[in-house]
């Protein structure tokens, strides 16, 4: 499965400024993964020591967060898109 | 002048400039201002503030952006005022309201559009924005109106239509979404990478933003003759507000301006139809499960809040309580506040006033406590809330027989 994967600002040094690039994957965690891969150094901004993600990274799978889903396995269909959003705003 | 050192990652400590950044490049943890607080303290005394003017910028000092320049509607200095009638109704002994009612647009968020614009202008922006649950929409509707900015807002399409209206009359571009506020809060912050010549006030200018809400401390400090009450209750909606007032009255101590550190209690009040940060602290969690919101108090719908875990700790560390109070009651507490004291509070100001009256009844806000609740929006906002079950005690023919007939006047005072 080939996913678009939406990157935040905070992130586009380290895809050369892409503000979407496509990654494969059958889960949100295998994306993610080969999203780390492709553009070494972006696991670390995304996962803790620990490998879980931070807890300020918000993750949407076609604009529904992955807290309501299940998580890292969510499944991800090909030519979905996985939005990684920063946690911090609103209110 | 400003006394800003620059920013500073809450998670991991790292340094940034004060530019437009909310968030920490490496860890996402959200971006804090920092001061040089040893020269604030011998820059301000408490009559270089009381010879400021009656808005938040007395406090410019405590604040990230210049005065000179503000865009200012004349937020802030609200009344703080003693209300032994609903204290008596509640078995409390000294209450008072900060009745945040009073701004210009009729909330607390104009404190922080006020500041959030101010800086947003110094950083260059010509266009304002905002994710919002509706009085952040009116206030930067209105603020960016006054400053002569474009401005997009963006709120859920269910909002009352006393906000929609009152944000719409300013010229904004007024954008309803389909969907939660944490769907129209994630489609802005995702727009914030989209177009970074926008200032979102509560994503990418969201550092300055959020400490507009420290007035609300410094302001009752000052109103109770520089001292700090023994207990606060603070509607959570992003459970930013909450922790701000709570740094507020530590920051006061720090440059002098408070002689003892503060001891103030920080309790919390949440609609039940969206409680996540009621029921982490209820579990003992530090973290805080999102929910999908189902209230009537609209204005704290937020089913993800951004600063639900530190709200948690300033609750915490101060002894205080978060409580969870039903649709039914919120209305109770919009009443029970408009009849004992003569103000009348939107949704928000309901949970409360009904939180109040819970913390209260199970002595966590104790009688021998000086106490401040947070009022922070006006009743007219959310007429809904309260349509169904006030009204004309009586419709009758212009004559004296018809109203002897149909009212009551021998009744006691309600």
């Amino acid at each position: 499965m080939t996913a678009t994967v939406r990157i935040p600002t905070q992130l586009r040094p380290l895809t050369g400024g892409a503000g979407e690039v496509a990654a494969t994957g059958s889960t949100v965690g295998e994306v993610l993964k080969a999203l780390d891969a492709a553009h070494p150094g972006l696991g670390e901004r995304l996962f803790d020591e620990a490998g879980r993600l931070r807890r300020f990274v918000n993750v949407f799978v076609a604009d529904e967060d992955i807290r309501f889903l299940d998580g890292l396995d969510t499944a991800v269909a090909d030519g979905q898109t996985v939005s990684i959003v920063p946690a911090v705003a609103g209110g | 002048m400003s006394f800003v050192d620059g920013l500073r990652c809450r998670e991991c400590g790292r340094s940034y400039p004060a530019e437009a950044l909310h968030v920490c490049e490496f860890c996402f943890g959200p971006l804090e201002v920092a001061y040089d607080y040893d020269a604030i303290a011998t820059a301000v005394t408490r009559r270089s503030i009381a010879a400021g003017p009656p808005t938040i910028w007395r406090y410019a000092a405590l604040l990230p952006a210049e005065p000179t320049g503000a865009v200012d509607l004349g937020a802030g200095w609200t009344p703080l005022v003693r209300a032994d009638r609903l204290a008596a109704e509640l078995g409390l002994g000294e209450l008072w309201i900060k009745n945040d009612t009073m701004n210009p647009t009729g909330s607390f968020k104009d404190r922080v559009t006020s500041v959030a614009l101010t800086k947003a202008r110094e950083l260059g922006f010509k266009v304002a924005a905002c994710a919002s649950t509706g009085n952040l929409a009116n206030s930067v509707a209105a603020h960016a109106a006054r400053a002569g900015m474009r401005s997009y807002v963006f709120i859920p399409s269910d909002l009352e239509q006393q906000k929609v209206v009152t944000t719409a009359v300013y010229g904004t571009t007024l954008v309803a979404i389909d969907g939660t506020y944490d769907d129209v809060n994630r489609l802005c912050a995702e727009l914030t990478s989209e177009h970074p010549t926008w200032a979102f006030v509560n994503v990418n200018v969201r550092t300055y933003y959020a400490e507009g809400s420290k007035t609300l401390a410094f302001e009752v400090a000052e109103q109770l003759g520089w001292r700090a009450p023994d207990h606060v209750v603070v509607p959570i909606a992003s459970g930013s507000q909450l922790t701000k007032i709570h740094k507020g009255f530590q920051e006061l101590h720090r440059v002098g301006l408070l002689d003892d550190p503060s001891a103030t209690r920080v309790s919390g009040a949440q609609a039940a139809g969206c409680a996540p940060v009621a029921a982490a602290f209820a579990e003992g969690h530090d973290f805080v499960r999102p929910v999908r919101p189902a209230t009537i108090a609209k204005s704290l719908a937020i089913g993800n809040p951004a600063d639900g875990p530190y709200a948690l700790d300033a609750v915490r560390a101060t002894g205080g309580s978060i409580g969870a109070v039903s649709d039914d009651e919120i209305v109770e507490g919009i009443r029970l506040l408009a009849r004992t004291e003569g103000i009348f509070a939107e949704t928000a100001g309901g949970v409360t006033v009904a939180t109040l009256a819970r913390l209260a009844a199970d002595g966590v806000v104790r009688r021998d406590e000086r106490v401040v609740a947070f009022i922070t929006g006006n009743g007219l906002k959310t007429l809904d809330a309260v349509a169904g079950v006030v009204g004309p005690t009586a419709t009758i023919k212009p004559t004296l027989e018809a109203f002897a007939a149909a009212v009551d006047t021998e009744g006691p005072t309600p």
